[in-house]
């Protein structure tokens, strides 16, 4: 009964977001209020309805209905509570109800929050997110149902995968989706500007929370991702250009380019078709991401041929989305214009480098992840892209992009000069590369590449005190407290990501640098000594999960005869799928972590173990994490707010003068 | 500098830098391609000599052997119709198992292939696709084998007889 109401609420939140994704825009193109207030109401039923359907697919996952064929698929009955409830999108068709509540979550937000703006524009944008949703609602009833039945009901399930039977994988798709899903706000934005042809900077003032909020779920969905990676695949590794990474590495790269390019436009009114082409590629990458990890094309191509019907429907979704757009933008970029003029010398030409940059990065990982999956279609061979291809051009593209990081917001708008600029800069430059050439001396080796990760992060940090500082000089103000709060949360937030863009430099230096890696037989009382550190094993014992039995191993670190840490590695079998899964023990520290991982036992009480430390490896979540915070501390500055309220006002104080006269 | 001038200065730079990005990114892709082998194939010596490649298959049953260091690895990856040996150094991924698929990359050293990654999927149905591929192409060859086989002997028996 329940998963029928469920289906039933997806259709009728089907219908409303044809209502949602039709009759808006023709009012908008029309000029029909009614039509056009139909938007809101519209979106908010939707998101009810939505809502309920994903609540009823939770129900029958909290309850063990296995006569639910999804169900059946990704959950079982010893499966604990969390992870039943993160089994609704353990797979395919869960995955696409999530994406469809956040989808319909944004909508919601959208329509609440947008008071303060003019009743077309809003009418456009929901409009737009309906069709979205329509693909991806009719995508979901037509050929991925969630609530398809399995009569008769299986006994007892096949479980969730024990790779995703974790903290990090419950929050992780959540996060990630939230980031995927939110440019498409953008992208609605984009496309409601190129209908209307009004792009400017009130246009750039809106769009930009949204686009900046969406940034920062990626970034955190990303980090979370891989954060997951390294401590439950039990290698280590923290990034491995996988397909399923670069999937959401790709839109993140767009994203970024974005928000930089949103900033130029909403202060000089710049980059406005440039702006609009990256809302556009942000989110066709969005969608090419969801469809790559969750279609099975990775791990098959041949998964569309054993079922055509997903793949066309995608191909199709895919090329109306990106086909449509883009030749909207054909037709209607000139109405938006190119905006305003700058001199190559300027602020406007370093975030443009920077766009490049970042656009053609995105563009060399499309290239290694679509190229073996074309060459596989088409039947001409197997082959994959080795990560030394990713990782010399990320090498080579982003260093002059972090470069430029710090030279870009000490730049003048529309004109620049380079001799000044180096006079401001200098001190910056001198500083950080006397550190960079001395700080590897006391890890005690020095290589090339870990001075010049090391310069380009303390380069980052070190002119972006300068910028601060010289922005401090400028303000008014008697003392330096009230100077610092004189500067906008949104300046604040620029500076914190590109000091966490630094941290997470440092990080990726000196893991790639400095790591440390040994597979030894240790049998028990053996020890292993590696980076300063001494790894005994001193025994093995067994221990029983929920769902689990597992064979734990207990070692002693210790470094220079004094104790650092007691680990627990486990080797663990699950009951159902009786697949065995390493799950690594990890000690964290500030500047490293140890981790030791179990193999397979050889011989009587000894087994292969892997011993790693990791110098400064947290710094690359920590990173990304100080990026999210810039983003939301950007996000809440007082402008967006301040504009809204200004807005309400005039309304309020029309709509006084209306019912007075 | 005119201001027309520094424009098309900008734009010339802004098109060389591009074409060097594009460069140097082709360049690298065509370095980092790492192709697929299936044993048959480097049986009849198809695979580069000095290049890293994959190798698919089965893990040959019983054919798996650690070394008295206890880190060092051999075992047999077949198709059914052909088989390499291979060598690898330091812990296996949980699902490599016996009679199961699995990829490896690395290089022949000597007709060993001598691996630097050993990939096998975290699912126990889950035949990695290249592997999979590779057992479906031998045993078309197979049959063909079989079938030529097959002929062989009764012309040769006549011929002999």
């Amino acid at each position: 009964m329940i998963p029928e109401l469920g289906q039933f609420a997806l259709a009728l939140a089907l219908i409303l977001a044809l209502t949602q994704g039709t009759l808006p825009l023709v009012g908008a193109a029309r000029g029909m209020p009614s039509w056009m207030n139909l938007a809101r109401p519209a979106a908010q039923g939707q998101f009810v309805f939505v809502a309920i359907a994903f609540g009823c697919l939770t129900y029958s996952f909290i309850n063990n209905d296995f006569s639910v064929l999804y169900v059946a698929s990704n959950s079982n009955s010893a499966l604990p509570l969390q992870y039943r409830i993160a089994g609704v999108w353990g797979g395919h068709e869960g995955s696409l109800l999530l994406w469809v509540l956040m989808l319909s979550l944004w909508t919601m937000a959208v329509s609440v929050f947008s008071s303060h703006l003019p009743d077309d524009i809003i009418a456009r944008v929901l409009g737009v997110l309906g069709l979205i949703s329509v693909g991806f609602l009719s995508f979901m009833l037509f050929t991925s149902n969630p609530f398809d039945r399995l009569l008769p009901a299986a006994m007892d399930g096949r479980d969730l995968n024990p790779l995703l039977q974790d903290p990090g994988m419950v929050l992780h798709p959540p996060m990630l989706y939230m980031g995927y899903v939110g440019f498409s706000v953008a992208f609605a934005f984009a496309i409601s500007a190129l209908l209307s042809g009004r792009l400017d900077a009130t246009w750039a003032r809106w769009s930009r929370p949204w686009t900046t909020t969406a940034w920062m779920f990626l970034t955190l969905g990303i980090a979370l991702g891989s954060w997951w990676a390294y401590y439950e695949l039990g290698w280590g590794g923290w990034w491995f250009w996988d397909p399923v990474e670069n999937a959401s590495f790709m839109p993140w790269l767009m994203g970024t380019a974005l928000i930089h390019s949103l900033a130029v436009t909403e202060k000089r009114g710049a980059f406005k078709s440039w702006t609009v082409l990256l809302a556009i590629f942000a989110f066709a990458l969005s969608l090419l991401g969801t469809f790559l990890v969750r279609s099975g094309v990775i791990t098959s191509v041949h998964a569309f041929a054993t079922d055509p019907k997903r793949g066309i429907f995608i191909l199709a979704f895919l090329v109306i989305v990106i086909g449509g757009s883009l030749a909207l933008f054909a037709w209607r970029a000139h109405r938006v214009g190119l905006g305003g003029h700058f001199e190559v010398v300027s602020r406007e030409t370093f975030l443009l480098t920077n766009n490049v940059l970042l656009v053609v990065a995105a563009g060399a990982v499309l290239l290694g992840t679509l190229y073996p999956l074309f060459l596989d279609a088409l039947g001409l061979g197997k082959l994959s892209v080795g990560p030394p291809y990713f990782e010399i051009v990320f090498v080579v593209l982003m260093a002059p992009a972090l470069f430029l990081m710090g030279v870009g917001p000490l730049a003048r708008w529309k004109q620049a000069s380079l001799p000044e600029l180096a006079v401001r800069l200098k001190w910056a430059f001198v500083v950080s590369v006397v550190t960079a050439l001395l700080l590897p001396l006391t890890m005690g080796q020095w290589t090339p590449l870990a001075s010049f990760g090391l310069l380009l992060a303390l380069w980052i940090v070190a002119s972006s005190v300068t910028t601060l500082w010289s922005r401090l000089k400028q303000t008014p103000g008697a003392s330096l407290s009230k100077k610092l709060r004189a500067q906008s949360r949104s300046y604040y937030g620029m500076l914190l990501a590109h000091v966490g863009v630094a941290v997470f430099v440092v990080g990726v230096t000196m893991v790639k640098s400095y790591e440390a890696e040994k597979d030894v037989r240790l049998a028990i009382g053996d020890t292993v000594e590696l980076g300063g550190y001494a790894f005994r094993f001193d025994g093995l014992n067994e221990v029983k999960g929920p769902n689990y039995t597992a064979v734990r191993g207990t070692l002693t670190v210790t470094r220079g005869g004094a104790g650092v840490a007691t680990m627990y590695p486990e080797k663990r079998i699950y009951n159902v799928q009786k697949n065995a899964m390493t799950e690594a023990a990890i000690n964290t520290g500030f500047t490293r972590d140890l981790y030791v991982s179990l193999g397979e036992p050889v011989g009587d009480n000894a087994w292969v173990v892997r011993v790693q430390v990791k110098p400064f490896v947290d710094w690359i979540w920590g990173g990304c994490v100080l990026m999210a915070l810039g983003g939301l501390l950007a996000v809440l500055d007082r402008r967006y707010r301040v504009a809204a309220r200004a807005r309400t006002r005039e309304d309020a104080l029309a709509a006084g003068a209306a019912a007075a006269s | 500098m005119k201001p027309r001038h520094r424009r098309i200065t900008l734009i010339v730079a802004g098109v060389a830098g591009l074409a060097v990005a594009a460069a140097l990114v082709l360049s690298a892709f065509q370095q980092n391609l790492v192709f697929f082998f299936t044993p048959s194939q480097v049986a009849s010596n198809e695979a580069p000599q000095g290049r890293a490649f994959r190798v698919g298959g089965m893990v040959e049953v019983g054919s798996v052997k650690r070394q008295a260091d206890g880190v060092t690895v051999h075992f047999t990856v077949t198709d059914t119709a052909k088989s390499i040996s291979v060598a690898y150094k330091g812990v296996l991924p949980d699902l490599f198992r016996e009679g199961k698929g699995v990829v490896t990359q690395g290089r022949l050293e000597n007709g060993l292939f001598v691996a630097s990654e050993v990939l096998a999927k975290h699912d126990e149905n889950y035949m990695p696709p290249e592997a999979a591929d590779a057992m479906k192409k031998a045993q078309k060859t197979n049959q063909k084998a079989v079938s030529t086989i097959v002929n062989v002997p009764s012309k040769s028996g006549v011929t002999t007889q």
